[in-house]
């Protein structure tokens, strides 16, 4: 390669490196950085790690202490598990919603498809905040829903449907449904329907050939799905805080806390630090042995 | 057979009835005259009128509007170039490096980038005195650095899909790679810079959560007065506000689908 070109290349690459490493890369180092000092009253509030002390040299302060404070208090191993459930029960209810929705698109007229799937697309682009918004009016004591099951005679007194984790539950449901549809469409669009109608010839019921043949073939579109809601929705924060009620425990929740309100940097970062350990990194090496698979089968 | 089909369609019906019930309720109540958010009072317009003498919330959408043409821009060049580089040059130093901090910001919490950068713009500003405080700036920042991600991903997928011959056939007839990249290359992957474009621009003007920690008096977004101000309840002041959010991002789908519908038919 040419000296010309390999400035070429360097220069193209520059740009989005340079900027990754800057505003991505360091402020996760910061992040660490800061969850190992000491907290302190005052701008910012947070001691440094490494102390210049002019007689004694310089020190290095480590501290540990809001680690053990996370694994001390039990209050954060209930956040992060309440996280976990919440998540998981919802990935599990746009499973259950999503599958037949996803199924349904893939094997209707082929002209339908597009419109199809551009409306399930179509609530992600308006914004996120007003759609979590939408469903306060209709879960709230006073709201539409208890509205109507009381006019229908069905309940006699309101539900307390909002400010607990069913509506929790809903808004994530609500909110990450095309994230669970749009890769099982992908996946059963492409399926080899041929595979059916064998099914068929040999006599198998539609339902049988459906477990035996089409949902083992559709694990990849449903791990896809499931990693898209889940993972977003473990470290959700703007919906238990607007849905949720006090006794919703999620792991956002309390990292907002400890910033916000708290003004404990130091303990917020070891939040940050334990979130990413314990969920950013599972996940990215997940996805990276998924790729080395999808490669070496191609 | 037919049974089937008939529970499998029902059940389509419902999951869209899911989606957009709530959306039309909100849309239709922002047209109520009653304050109470249960009670019809009649048909009002009343609402948008008080909107639209809200200086805070016309500020507040100005300026969220100004951050998300220019994250959107930034975005996609930085995103196209970033895409440019994990197709086409293959083994470069730093490349796993490089690979991971592209793909780490489309999984790490909201809450985790919005932290990392404020931390970041605190210790910036105490050793660089730069950038003094809370601003657009700052928000631009944060927001193009977890949106360029997401244009890399939709470039990345087009860029590896296009036919390299006729790179090539442009290399040998002598063009240089920039020729080629801005003659042939760029108008080839032009619909994924405009899908780039417009879901960096969408990312951007939704956000609360990192623009939260990145926004201060001084510039407060859209999304973020919206939320203050859903904290404190229903009213039909913001039913009348999303509605029109909703409103534009209709007309902004419809005009993007009726562009790429053209485009498509003329091939």
């Amino acid at each position: 390669m040419s000296r010309f070109r390999r400035l070429g290349r360097f220069l193209v690459a520059l740009p989005p490196y340079a900027w990754l490493v800057v505003f991505f890369l360091i402020p996760c180092l910061i992040v660490f950085k800061i969850s190992l000092s000491e907290a302190q009253q005052g701008i910012p509030p947070y001691l440094p790690l490494v102390d210049w002390a002019a007689e004694a040299g310089t020190r290095l302060r480590v501290n540990l202490g809001n680690y053990g404070y996370l694994f001390g208090d039990e209050l954060y191993a209930a956040a992060y598990l309440g996280s976990l459930r919440l998540a998981g029960i919802s990935t599990l209810c746009c499973l259950l919603i999503g599958y037949p929705a996803a199924y349904a698109i893939a094997r209707a007229p082929g002209a339908w498809r597009h419109s199809l799937l551009l409306l399930v697309a179509l609530p992600f682009w308006t914004s996120f905040l007003i759609r979590v918004y939408a469903w306060i009016g209709i879960l709230k004591t006073e709201g539409l829903l208890n509205g109507l099951l009381l006019w229908l005679g069905i309940i006699t007194e309101p539900l307390q449907i909002l400010q607990t984790n069913l509506a929790v539950v809903i808004g994530m449901v609500y909110s990450y449904l095309p994230f669970m549809v749009l890769p099982l469409y992908a996946n059963l669009e492409k399926m080899d329907l041929s595979l059916l109608e064998a099914a068929a010839d040999l006599g198998c019921r539609p339902f049988r050939a459906f477990l035996a043949v089409t949902l083992p073939l559709s694990v990849p579109g449903i791990i896809a799905g499931s990693v898209l809601v889940f993972v977003p929705a473990v470290g959700e924060f703007v919906i238990p805080d607007l849905l949720g009620g006090p006794d919703t425990l999620m792991i956002g929740k309390v990292l907002w806390a400890e910033f916000f309100d708290n003004r404990d940097w130091p303990v917020a970062s070891a939040v940050a630090v334990a979130m990413l350990v314990l969920l950013v990194a599972p996940v990215m090496v997940f996805q990276h042995i998924q790729h080395k698979r999808a490669e070496a089968t191609r | 057979m037919k049974r089937n089909g008939l529970l499998l369609y029902t059940a389509l019906a419902l999951a869209y009835a899911f989606l957009y019930l709530p959306i039309v309720l909100m849309v239709i109540y922002s047209f109520n005259a009653s304050r109470l958010v249960t009670v019809w009072g009649g048909f009002s317009t009343k609402w948008y009128g008080e909107l639209l003498h809200d200086d805070k919330v016309l500020d507040a959408a100005w300026l969220s509007l100004k951050v998300a043409v220019t994250n959107a821009t930034l975005s996609t060049i930085l995103g196209t170039l970033a895409a440019v580089v994990l197709v086409r040059f293959r083994r470069f130093p730093g490349r796993t490096l490089f690979g991971g901090m592209v793909a780490a910001p489309l999984v790490m919490p909201e809450i985790i980038t919005g932290l990392a950068m404020l931390l970041l713009f605190v210790a910036m500003e105490e050793t660089l005195g730069w950038p003094a405080g809370r601003s657009m700036t700052t928000i631009v920042i944060a927001h193009v650095t977890f949106s360029l991600s997401f244009v890399t991903v939709v470039v990345q997928s087009r860029l590896s899909q296009m036919d390299v011959s006729l790179e090539e056939a442009a290399m040998d007839l002598g063009a240089r790679p920039l020729k080629v990249f801005l003659a042939i290359t760029l108008p080839i992957i032009s619909p994924a810079l405009l899908a780039g474009w417009l879901l960096a621009f969408t990312l951007s003007i939704d956000d609360v959560v990192i623009s939260a920690f990145v926004s201060g008096p001084g510039a407060t977004p859209l999304p973020i007065v919206i939320y203050s101000k859903v904290r404190l309840g229903v009213s039909p002041e913001i039913n009348a506000l999303a509605t029109i959010v909703v409103a534009l991002v209709g007309v902004a789908i419809a005009v993007a689908g009726r562009m790429t519908l053209r485009r498509e038919r003329n091939g």
